[in-house]
């Protein structure tokens, strides 16, 4: 990163430290695994039918996990829309990309300051609920050995490293929903459109993911990508689906971006 | 590159469909000046001052400030350079000195360690902590002179600053920026407010459709217009006869109980002595030249503003 873009992103994170939406989103990313904690203490069911949804009650490290699945649907991916198809169109509506673009900046350093903060922001929401998670889990259950997909226990401390690994994993597939949000926001110059718009792109991928006659192109959808995880559970772990959501991921976040910057770059900045 | 005019336009088009913004704009700013762009509201005055900002790019021609053409140099095109279009915008969210700590740390160049200075210059060091949300619109527009001026300005943009202003925050305002006029920055000032032009202005550019119809300095335009004279006289009848009798002088007319004609100034003095030679008494004759504003409506056919255009071009 050159000096530039980090005097860029470091300013980008003040403004987001300023919005009521950051808290907003971050509020409700750290309070899902806290309610989820409450409501199961609450009821004897569980959700057995997800992954790791069965050992629930057999160790705190197994919360997060958990909501991860529920939170891919829609949660997630409207908390990441929520910031990231603000952060462009936001600044068009308040005229106040004029002022940074007539400033000694050029506007790919300003975009990629703004396009590190979407990304950071994707990053803390997913290790603000992982750690919520795990802490409140193990309030209510106790800090015991992870039972994997495999079915086999691994310690505690094995499972917080699969349980960093797996969150960071997990950011992937979001950062290709960030991306796209920061595509929409650049074009359209309007931030519920493109909050809106980003929400109604994850939710497609996640249908075509459950339609039938799919199944050939679901290993590339970008829903699929929130089970990559998966193989870190397993032991021992299974790298495919691992080394696959890196580049299909990657394509997901690099040929929205590159759109958005050719925009960025090009665009006139007027009225709005 | 020193040497070069602070803003020089070469055949600039602008086009939003079928609509031209800007038409064929030829326009240099020497250094120095304070230069009036004038036009009315939809004129495309500040879709100009967007292409010259580096916001927007022209259809064709091309745009140079200091030598510097924004779409081949980008940001370092705008060295030197400072201004805004439209009123300047803040973080409403964050505190005024935030604002421009912001501001500084994009611009670099030792711009954080003048914050205290100008703000000094422009009066909000007691409000500097204050969000902007909750600033006045003249607060808004004394940051963003202050906004400017980090940059340490060779060639100040400053499209319409003194609207939406009460009398006492336009006087202040234009006080500012004759001051800064005073230290050697060149000012391009766009406005449509023709007395603002007047009061500070040593050349002038008027904007019609996209197009420039005079540009110059500003007492040569003023000069343009044929200098009249009001006479009211004891008999306005024999005056009038005495004055048609009289060389050099044209146009006369009476008008409810008052003659206008056209004269230089010696032919005037020869009929005040002919008029006092007939004893007609000479009450009162007024020099009569043609204002800005009138010469502004001459020259843009009237109009006030276009809202048609004003949508897209404003």
């Amino acid at each position: 990163m050159t000096a530039a873009v980090a005097k860029v992103y470091r300013w980008e994170i003040v403004k987001l430290l300023a919005q009521k939406r950051t808290y907003l989103g971050l509020g409700t990313a750290m309070a899902v695994p806290l309610i989820f904690v409450v409501v199961l203490l609450l009821q004897s069911g569980g959700p057995n039918d997800v992954p790791l949804g069965r050992y629930i009650r057999d160790t705190g490290l197994a919360t997060p996990f958990v909501v991860l699945f529920f939170m891919s649907i829609w949660g997630f991916p409207l908390i990441t829309a929520l910031v990231a198809g603000d952060i462009v169109a936001s600044e068009s509506q308040n005229g106040t990309l004029k002022t940074i673009l007539t400033r000694s900046r050029n506007r790919g350093e300003i975009f990629a300051g703004k396009v590190l903060a979407s990304i950071t922001y994707t990053l803390v929401i997913v290790f603000a609920m992982g750690l919520v998670g795990a802490v409140a889990g193990s309030i209510a259950w106790g800090f015991h050995p992870l039972t994997s997909l495999s079915g086999t226990q691994v310690s505690a401390a094995h499972g917080v490293a699969l349980l960093a690994g797996s969150l960071a994993l997990y950011v992937l597939p979001l950062a290709g929903i960030a991306a796209f949000a920061v595509l929409l926001s650049t074009v359209t110059r309007n931030s519920a459109a493109a909050v809106v718009g980003a929400l109604m792109w994850a939710l497609l991928m996640q249908l075509l993911g459950v339609l039938p006659g799919t199944e050939a192109i679901r290993p590339y959808l970008l829903g699929t990508q929130f089970e990559a995880w998966h193989g870190f559970l397993r032991i021992p772990a299974d790298w495919s689906p691992v080394i696959r959501a890196l580049w299909v991921c990657a394509l997901y976040i690099a040929l929205p971006l590159a759109s958005a910057y050719v925009v960025f770059l090009r665009r006139d900045v007027a009225g709005d | 590159m020193s040497d070069a005019l602070p803003i020089s336009t070469t055949a600039l088009v602008k086009r939003y469909g079928d609509i031209v913004a800007v038409d064929g704009v030829d326009l240099t700013v020497e250094r120095g000046d304070v230069f009036g762009y004038l036009g009315p509201n939809g004129a495309g005055k500040t879709t100009l001052l967007r292409i010259l900002l580096g916001l927007i790019r022209p259809t064709s021609g091309s745009a140079k400030l200091f030598g510097r053409d924004p779409l081949v140099d980008g940001a370092r095109a705008l060295d030197g350079v400072a201004g805004f279009v439209e009123g300047p915008r803040f973080y409403s969210y964050l505190s005024g000195r935030k604002n421009l700590e912001l501001l500084a740390d994009y611009d670099g160049d030792g711009a954080r360690s003048r914050i205290d200075g100008v703000l000094e210059i422009v009066e909000l060091r007691d409000r500097a902590k204050d969000r902007v949300g909750g600033y006045s619109h003249g607060m808004r527009q004394r940051l963003g002179i202050a906004a400017s001026l980090l940059r340490q300005p060779r060639l100040l943009l400053l499209d319409e600053p003194t609207t939406g202003l009460d009398p006492a925050g336009m006087r202040d305002m234009r006080d500012l920026v004759r001051r800064l006029a005073g230290e050697g920055i060149t000012i391009l000032l766009s406005s449509h407010l023709l007395n603002e032009v007047e009061d500070l202005c040593n050349r002038v550019a008027i904007i019609r459709k996209g197009s420039i119809v005079y540009d110059g300095p500003l007492q040569e335009l003023l000069a343009t217009a044929a200098t009249g004279y009001r006479l009211r006289a004891t008999d306005s009848e024999r005056a009038r006869l005495v004055l048609l009798s009289q060389q050099g002088i044209d146009g006369v007319a009476l008008e409810e109980g008052q003659l206008r004609f056209t004269a230089d100034e010696e032919a005037v003095a020869r009929a005040a002595i002919a008029l006092g030679q007939a004893r007609i008494g000479i009450t009162a004759l007024i020099p009569e030249t043609a204002s800005l504003e009138e010469l502004f409506l001459r020259l843009t056919g009237g109009e006030s503003s276009d809202h048609d255009r004003e949508a897209i071009v404003a």
